[in-house]
């Protein structure tokens, strides 16, 4: 999905992409908006006069996605591909957890987050959180156990590893 | 989608109405219990879950503010408390933890048929909030309901949840008051069934579930409430005076 970075004004997409993954996740700057999987369509017109933005926001009621949408409007504006950049939200699809690319899980990882179960390993999603295993993001250890799937923000949920014994946030399945 | 009849855009503008003011007047009670919940873990889920609720009463006003050419915050916070249609239920304050437990119990069964359905709408804003909230409510669902089961199990818990339910159940009902023009939004998909049908799906769906814990069904079945949605109590207009009480300092605030 993601085109390689080769910023050249004969190839505005691929610009645009290496733009929009240097715009970090205001919650979890590890992470960019790409690899958090929010980008869901980008739409250059044809005569240039405007570049159309759509986010999926990962919860509804978070309030990041403004912050996001600012900084990438910002972002793509220093650009100048397009006289107007217009960046807006969309639920054409639910995003979910799943859209978050590998190496989007691995910058989670190393900045002290469990990344999220994969769906699919999942039953239906009303059994959830507690039925898998998610291993310790600081000691890898697998003896860990959900302590609330409600967390400080609206996608976090809090465990706690018997392994280092420290208490670790989990991005939610969802 | 294509141009709307004037009847049916007002009609759905009186059901985006009832979706945003149920989410949002519930999600400011819940917030109440912020620091003061029965113990620190509740705190953080109730906090999250009321947020949720906010949230979606945001996405709510903003496609009602997009179909009626209006402002979101001005919908949110620019009404006098009887212009307000959330449903009986969320007339009352938090009361205690069993009351906001049975509430959101209630709340929460009825939210997950309406919004199964509206997953379905023709109308493709309404279908897309649907299905993401859908996913979030899922959480919400489990969390109450597991406190049903620990609420049912003990003795002055039960009784508590027992009367809760019995004083609630009636204005649970109002959650599927008949809408003016709901004939025009179900004619046109908008609505993929009558609300009726909806409110018998919800009477199986908590009835099952009740007895499954062991707890009574409440009185068969109330009948709907005539004010279901438009009667306003003390409670909502003390809610009211705390909610907007920035918005009435400040207007056109913005932060």
């Amino acid at each position: 999905m993601v085109i390689p970075h080769r910023a050249s004004a004969d190839e505005p997409e691929a610009a645009i992409w290496a733009a929009l993954a240097e715009v970090p996740d205001p919650e979890i700057p590890a992470i960019s908006v790409v690899d958090l999987g929010v980008i869901h369509r980008v739409e250059l017109a044809a005569d240039r006069s405007t570049l159309r933005v759509e986010l999926l926001p990962t919860f509804i009621g978070c309030p990041a996605i403004e912050i996001m949408r600012e900084a990438i409007g910002i972002r793509l504006g220093e650009l100048g591909v397009a006289e107007r950049v217009e960046v807006m939200l969309t639920f054409a699809e639910p995003w979910t957890s799943d859209r978050i690319t590998p190496a989007g899980r691995e910058q989670l990882r190393s900045s002290g987050f469990a990344p999220p179960p994969h769906l699919r390993d999942l039953g239906a999603l009303g059994q959830l959180p507690t039925l898998t295993v998610v291993p310790c993001p600081y000691c890898g250890s697998r003896q860990t156990t959900l302590e609330n799937p409600f967390g400080p923000t609206l996608c976090r949920a809090i465990y706690h590893c018997a392994g280092c014994r420290q208490p670790f946030e989990a991005f939610k399945p969802i | 989608m294509t141009e709307l009849k004037a009847a049916t855009r007002d009609a759905l503008a009186e059901l985006l109405l009832t979706l945003a003011d149920d989410e949002f007047v519930l999600g400011f009670w819940d917030s109440e219990w912020t620091g003061i919940a029965p113990m620190l873990e509740e705190d953080v889920a109730t906090s999250s879950i009321a947020q949720d609720e906010i949230g979606h009463a945001k996405a709510w006003y903003e496609l009602l503010a997009e179909l009626t050419d209006d402002d979101a915050d001005r919908i949110a916070y620019g009404r006098e408390p009887e212009a307000y249609r959330h449903a009986a239920l969320m007339n009352h304050p938090r009361t205690d933890w069993a009351f906001t437990v049975a509430r959101r119990f209630l709340y929460e069964t009825a939210d997950a048929v309406r919004l199964e359905a509206l997953s379905r709408s023709s109308h493709p804003g309404i279908a897309g909030l649907a299905a993401k909230m859908r996913r979030e409510e899922t959480y919400h669902l489990l969390h109450w309901s597991a406190w049903m089961r620990r609420l049912a199990e003990g003795d002055e818990t039960r009784a508590r949840i027992v009367a809760a339910l019995e004083r609630l159940w009636p204005d649970a009902e109002a959650i599927f008051s008949p809408l003016a023009g709901e004939a025009a939004l179900v004619a046109t998909g908008i609505l993929p069934d009558g609300l009726a049908a909806f409110r018998a799906a919800w009477h199986e769906r908590t009835a099952t579930e009740l007895r499954g814990l062991g707890l009574p069904v409440p009185i068969g079945y109330a009948p709907m409430p005539t004010e279901g949605r438009t009667l306003r109590t003390d409670d909502f207009r003390w809610l009211w005076g705390e909610f907007t009480s920035v918005a009435r300092a400040e207007p056109g605030a913005t932060w």
